[in-house]
């Protein structure tokens, strides 16, 4: 039976952690994850998980103690933030690139400078391309949901890639929510220890990391490249073995009021939520609108974004970080690169930026945009393709 | 210390590497590898060894070996150590292995700095061995913290107002000693017996344990190929290079050097201080000369000896 506690983002991850019987956490605190480093730490002095804690002294040492561990066939997990993960940027290329399944809690906040500990994605996408599976999750139960699922989809045979279940700093990381957790003996049997291909085990001596010169590097590379696209079926399969016991629906994407909307909001994390309670809302007004809320952002799930968005004529894609001096940002980007890849250039895209440093977006903010694409599908004329929302200019 | 019957005959370091003729590294690796006692793993930093002897799809390691990065062979180190720790107490790994960390000066002196305090400060049962040859010479012959006073390199060239570097060389196993490690120790490959010997030690002791080797280096030194040993020889026999250990914070002198050979027989060997030998610059050897003489007297007094 499920027992429903209350748990913040930072505790529900934590708790997941503590039930898929990790062998090795090396993690450093920042704000807003520290949480989830000191809870993983009582768990281990207290003996309630058989885990090694290596508490190191930087994120870059707690990914490349990761790596290390990895390496031997442990199951190993890390949390970071921010700056934290700023600092590991160049090892989490290497965690991918040596197809180390480490999962790496996120607690995302904005980068400096100026220094703010808030919530935002620039830490996250400022390493989109890191080769890792990235999944945003928009509330403390998902967070607790993509854990689990996390190891398992990491691990498997045909992915062995490093995944990142990123939750928006201090609004999911510090706000108690309503958590429905599962059975130890659930998660034991959905995620039995891990089942190594091949380790640094001394009896077979094998070489890692080796240097790649041109003539090998290149397909090192075209191999992860496939392994993170082939990667969105093992998701979906792990999803559905999720599901069959949990009761709870996972997939690349989710969709809210997509079967007849006009126009669209795209976003991730937890201001998703928002966006549906406005939609809701506005349909209960006779407006056409939904919600696409990517699950994995990487993969980008591009073909089934593209089939959700379906008729719609117009999207608000809403990004929480800059790509300072692009065209548009990181999502929105990505959204109109699938729609031009699969022949919808049709469809009207403009790209609001907002929430930067953790400045709250209110349902007023979410309904004036979801107007403004309204007024778009209306008109035929997108009024303005970059938006900064709530900031005084 | 170790005999020469008592090593094994199988080279677990290979010959076929790309290292340079002469290079000191290829034979302390070698030598570092026929110390092993059982079941080993080698986390190799960025650097001139790791980037000669595994050129994909080569390698020349028997034994499992891992290349992370530059900066943190310790800390990969300390999460293969806590991983083995971790399985073998879950009944899913069965043999103790031995972690040997190797990285050289720049991995070490500068950039693996934090990484290597931070393992040592957890505790983790590793080896880690510093291949010392003075200079970033992978890359081209840059200074690091552990080049020499007066040495030219890219990056303290021998100028016509600055003669090579001003600075002098970091206490590398002064700051490992004092993270209270149970083993610290120098050696030159020169003194091959004394070298696996302390290696064999660096295994057994239960924690961490670091080895500071001087690695001579033809390349960026600037000596001839066939003269490795003897600049190595020399280092020692000059009071350059002391040859010492801490066990458990005592201080013990391991080649005494009663009679030291004159420090411009090892400087003249080297074309990286061949400027020094312009009258101009005859104090900046002088200097050196000090250094090497307080070092010594300070080592000395460290092991409780008079001469």
């Amino acid at each position: 039976m499920a027992k429903i506690i209350g748990l913040t983002g930072n505790e529900a991850i934590a708790y997941a952690v503590k039930q898929c019987d990790v062998d090795v956490i090396a993690a450093y605190p920042i704000t807003p994850q520290t949480i989830m480093v000191e809870l993983l730490s009582e768990y281990v002095y207290n003996g309630e998980i058989d885990a090694e804690f290596v508490c190191v002294e930087s994120e870059h040492s707690a990914m490349s103690a990761c790596v290390g561990a990895s390496l031997t066939g442990a199951r190993v997990f890390t949390a970071t933030a921010s700056q934290g993960l700023a600092l590991m940027h160049e090892m989490l290329y290497i965690a991918s690139g040596l197809r180390c399944p480490i999962v790496m809690g996120v607690a995302n906040r904005a980068l400096s400078a100026p220094l703010n500990i808030h919530g935002d994605h620039s830490d996250m996408m400022g390493s989109r391309d890191c080769g890792w599976i990235q999944v945003y999750a928009e509330n403390a139960q998902e967070a607790y949901d993509w854990i689990i699922q996390a190891f398992k989809i990491a691990e498997d045979h045909r992915v062995l890639l490093p995944i990142s279940v990123n939750i928006d700093g201090f609004i999911i990381s510090h706000s108690m929510e309503r958590v429905e957790v599962l059975e130890d003996e659930d998660v034991s049997r959905f995620l039995p220890p891990r089942k190594p291909i091949i380790t640094i085990d001394p009896a077979k001596p094998i070489t890692v990391g080796a240097l790649c010169l041109p003539d090998y590097y290149f397909e090192v590379k075209r191999q992860q490249v496939q392994a993170l696209n082939e990667s969105r079926n093992v998701i979906r399969e792990v999803n559905k073995e999720f599901e069959s016991f949990s009761g709870r629906k996972y997939d690349l994407l989710e969709t809210y009021g997509m079967g007849d909307a006009e126009a669209a909001i795209i976003c991730l994390g937890s201001t998703a939520g928002t966006a549906k309670a406005v939609a809701m809302d506005l349909r209960s007004e006779g407006k056409r609108v939904g919600v696409i809320k990517p699950w994995v952002y990487r993969p980008f799930p591009e073909e089934d974004l593209v089939k959700a968005v379906g008729d719609a004529e117009t999207l608000a894609v809403l990004d929480r970080a800059c790509s300072f001096g692009a065209p548009f940002n990181a999502l929105c980007s990505d959204v109109i690169a699938a729609l031009y890849r699969h022949g919808r250039s049709d469809v009207k895209v403009f790209n609001c930026v907002y929430g930067l440093g953790g400045r709250d977006i209110t349902p007023a903010d979410i309904r004036a945009i979801f107007n403004e694409a309204l007024e778009a599908v209306q008109t035929g004329i997108v009024k303005e393709q970059l938006k900064f929302i709530g900031v005084r200019e | 210390m170790v005999r020469l019957s008592e090593l094994p005959v199988e080279e677990l370091f290979t010959s076929g590497h790309r290292l340079c003729a002469g290079c000191g590294a290829g034979t302390i690796m070698r030598m570092t590898l026929k110390a092993t006692r059982g079941p080993t793993v080698v986390v190799n930093a960025t650097g001139c060894v790791e980037v000669a002897s595994t050129i994909y799809p080569y390698t020349s390691w028997k034994v499992s070996w891992v290349h992370v990065a530059f900066e943190n062979a310790a800390a990969v180190a300390s999460g293969i150590e806590a991983a083995y720790k971790a399985l073998r107490r879950k009944g899913l790994w069965d043999k103790h292995v031995d972690v040997i960390a190797i990285a050289g000066d720049g991995g070490t002196f500068d950039i693996g700095i934090q990484a290597l305090s931070g393992a040592l400060e957890r505790g983790h049962d590793f080896l880690y061995i510093c291949y010392d040859n003075e200079a970033y010479m992978n890359t081209g012959i840059q200074r690091s913290g552990a080049t020499p006073h007066g040495a030219a390199t890219t990056t303290s060239p021998a100028g016509r107002k600055v003669p090579g570097k001003p600075e002098f060389k970091k206490d590398l196993i002064g700051i490992c000693a004092a993270h209270g490690i149970e083993y610290a120790a120098t050696a030159s490959p020169a003194y091959w017996n004394d070298y696996i010997t302390k290696v064999q030690k660096g295994l057994e002791v239960e924690g961490p344990a670091v080895i500071h080797v001087f690695s001579p280096c033809p390349l960026g030194m600037r000596f001839d190929s066939s003269k490795s040993m003897e600049v190595a020889r020399l280092a020692v026999q000059t009071r350059y290079w002391p040859v010492y250990e801490v066990e458990k914070g005592k201080y013990k002198l391991n080649i005494k050097v009663p009679q030291p050979k004159p420090l411009v027989d090892f400087l003249k060997m080297q074309g990286r201080f061949s400027h020094l030998f312009q009258p101009e610059f005859q104090h900046e050897i002088e200097a050196l000369q000090r250094w090497v003489d307080e070092n010594w007297k300070r080592i000395l007094s460290l092991c409780g000896e008079t001469a």
